[in-house]
């Protein structure tokens, strides 16, 4: 388990106690987001579907990686890493 | 009320013709500090906005955009880094007026999407550019949780120009 930084855009802090980012432990990117919205459970509905999968307008980050490019959730993550979470903002 | 410096609509309009005839994007930041001082109609309190940054469209389309993902991450960081905020999005219309796409409405108006967001669209599509404003209407924040069985959602895509039930309405867009 590594204490990895969460960032947490601002529509999302509200829900996380006003922080902008969170400190949360894990081993990978898909532990770290389970215990993020165990810490916060308002994040949760807004974070995964009904299968606890992340949702798909939401992009995940590791250290400046979108983690769909890396192993997804299985990515691991080490102590210090940082992990983003933004929404896909996209129109016509 | 969009409060826009002549620099920032140059540097959008710079923008759009720029990549054109693929849509343009970038967001809008405020002053995290400033005060809302700039009240319009309907009683909201904008901060003006101090800057532009151009974004890649990761669509590459003349049709439709999507922010750069990277690109979205690095401006929120910068912002939490120097004390500003992100405040809306940009993007330009090649072949359309300047008002929001279906898809447009359908977007501003997802989750996570914040609602408070400016929605300015810049319009190339005949010989003087137009620019216009919007925000989403409604209690958004109240469904953000209730996405599962959200109905007030589904009605963004009900948006026609000029009627102003829930979805998204144009605002006033002040230049100074």
């Amino acid at each position: 388990m590594s204490a990895v930084t969460v960032r947490l855009p601002t529509v999302l802090r509200q829900q996380a106690n006003g922080q902008s980012a969170v400190s949360v432990a894990g081993s990978t990117v898909g532990e770290v987001v389970d215990e993020l919205v165990l810490g916060y459970p308002d994040l949760k509905s807004n974070l995964l579907d009904e299968a606890g999968t992340v949702r798909k307008f939401i992009n995940v980050y590791l250290n400046d990686e979108d983690i769909r490019f890396l192993d997804q959730l299985e990515t691991t993550v080490v102590e210090g890493d940082e992990v983003a979470i933004l929404p896909a903002v996209a129109g016509g | 009320m969009l409060s826009l410096s002549r620099t920032s609509w140059l540097e959008i309009l710079a923008e759009a013709w720029r990549v054109y005839p693929l849509e343009a994007c970038g967001l809008l930041l405020a002053d995290r500090s400033a005060d809302g001082a700039l009240i319009d109609e309907s009683g909201q309190a904008d901060r003006p906005i101090q800057r532009f940054v151009p974004l890649k469209n990761a669509a590459n389309s003349s049709r439709v955009f999507q922010l750069d993902p990277m690109g979205y991450m690095k401006v929120e960081r910068m912002a939490d880094d120097d004390g500003s905020e992100v405040v809306g999005v940009v993007h330009s219309h090649t072949h359309t007026a300047a008002y929001p796409s279906a898809t447009d409405v359908r977007e501003a108006t997802m989750p996570l999407v914040p609602p408070t967001w400016h929605w300015v669209i810049v319009s190339l599509a005949w010989g003087s550019p137009e620019l216009r404003s919007f925000r989403v209407q409604g209690q958004k924040s109240d469904w953000l949780l209730a996405w599962g069985s959200d109905s007030e959602y589904k009605k963004g895509s009900e948006y026609k120009k000029g009627t102003d039930k829930w979805g998204i309405a144009e605002e006033q867009v002040w230049l100074r």
